[in-house]
């Protein structure tokens, strides 16, 4: 079972690894429960957090908020995300209060690997959908 | 109620704290208690169960002894009346009458054990589904309390960073522009690499007196010099 201090350490020595192409940072976030944000390189506008429950793994970027969404497309919008969510590999579309997120959720079983896998495909995922979903923004 | 109908509610209701609405009504604690008490149930049933099978186990052998019983007693019967001992055969008929009665009741004990077991078996089935689906709640309540929980951590940190002060279309143009950037340096590497490339043929052309080479000066002079001779 993935532990978030053990994961955080080995994602932080991974994301450095200058033998892979897909680098990144690892910095811990206190509070009640502990969150990794990790900031993939050349997107580190967006940055991706992690946390764990007692089952999954959950990997969320934040998109955008309610307000930066053009007020009479904000239906067509949402329809369009659910409509592509299924399509999506590995992510999906959602909101917590005033934000819309893509997220991804792992098996707390998962490995190293396929945590950054998640993270990686979530990196790509989340560019591509504001870029798709510019129309729909401010 | 549902978790997922309380949380849609909680949604509809306009609630943010969706996570707050559910942990609020110490829906981890009931449940967890829910669940003790279904799987203490079932613990109880499934000791009822082996017993009441044994009860029926029971029964069934004696079921089967007193139908031997009866028949034995019947051939008894048939003989006491081939030899004409009437008073024999009409003792034997009593007797049977007597195990009939036994037989009857041992019948009857054995099928109302077996309903009892089927009745038990029942409520092993329907506990154990039950306590599934709401360990199956429970996963969606603490879910949402951890994912609540994180939330805020994330939203406080987002908050203080920078990251806040971009829309989702300045993040966009940004990254965009840092792609455009490592493409253009990319490009300009490549053309760097070409006319060196490019040089490096030149001089080398140059050097085994091949094409445009220095020459040019020399022709020069030799127009000159045809000029003043001519």
């Amino acid at each position: 079972m993935l532990n978030l201090k053990t994961l955080a350490s080995e994602l932080a020595e991974r994301g450095q690894d200058a033998e892979k192409d897909f680098l990144f940072t690892v910095n811990a976030i206190p509070g009640e429960v502990e969150v990794l944000q990790i900031l993939v390189e050349d997107r580190e506008e967006l940055p991706i957090f992690i946390s764990t429950s007692d089952d999954q793994v959950l990997c969320i970027a934040y998109l955008f908020k309610n307000e930066e969404v053009k007020a009479d497309m904000v239906h067509e919008m949402n329809n369009a995300m659910l409509s592509a969510n299924i399509s999506i590999p590995l992510s999906s579309f959602a909101k917590i209060g005033d934000q819309y997120v893509i997220y991804g959720a792992l098996s707390v079983s998962s490995n190293l690997d396929d945590v950054v896998h998640e993270i990686d495909v979530l990196a790509s995922n989340m560019v591509e959908a504001i870029e798709v979903m510019s129309d729909f923004l401010k | 109620m549902s978790i997922l109908r309380k949380l849609f509610t909680a949604i509809r209701g306009g609630a943010r704290e969706m996570g707050e609405s559910i942990a609020d009504q110490n829906g981890v604690r009931i449940f967890e208690q829910e669940i003790k008490d279904a799987e203490g149930k079932i613990e109880k049933a499934k000791r009822d169960l082996t017993a009441v099978m044994a009860q029926e186990m029971q029964a069934a052998r004696k079921v089967e002894s007193l139908t031997a019983d009866v028949q034995k007693h019947e051939n008894f019967a048939a003989q006491a009346l081939d030899k004409g001992d009437e008073a024999l055969a009409m003792d034997i008929a009593n007797k049977m009458v007597e195990l009939q009665g036994e037989l009857d009741i041992q019948t009857k004990a054995q099928e109302s054990f077996a309903a009892h077991v089927t009745r038990l078996k029942g409520m092993i089935k329907q506990s154990t589904k039950t306590i599934a689906d709401m360990q199956r709640q429970l996963v969606m309540v603490k879910t949402t309390e951890s994912v609540q929980k994180a939330t805020t951590a994330i939203t406080d940190n987002y908050a203080s960073g920078s990251s806040k002060l971009l829309t989702a279309k300045e993040s966009l143009d940004r990254i965009k522009q840092r792609q455009q950037d490592l493409d253009d340096r990319l490009a300009a590497g490549d053309q760097l690499k070409s006319d060196l490339a490019g040089n490096d043929l030149e001089s080398r052309l140059q050097a085994a007196g091949i094409g445009s080479t220095n020459s040019g000066a020399q022709d020069i002079l030799a127009k000159l010099k045809a000029k003043k001779a001519g």
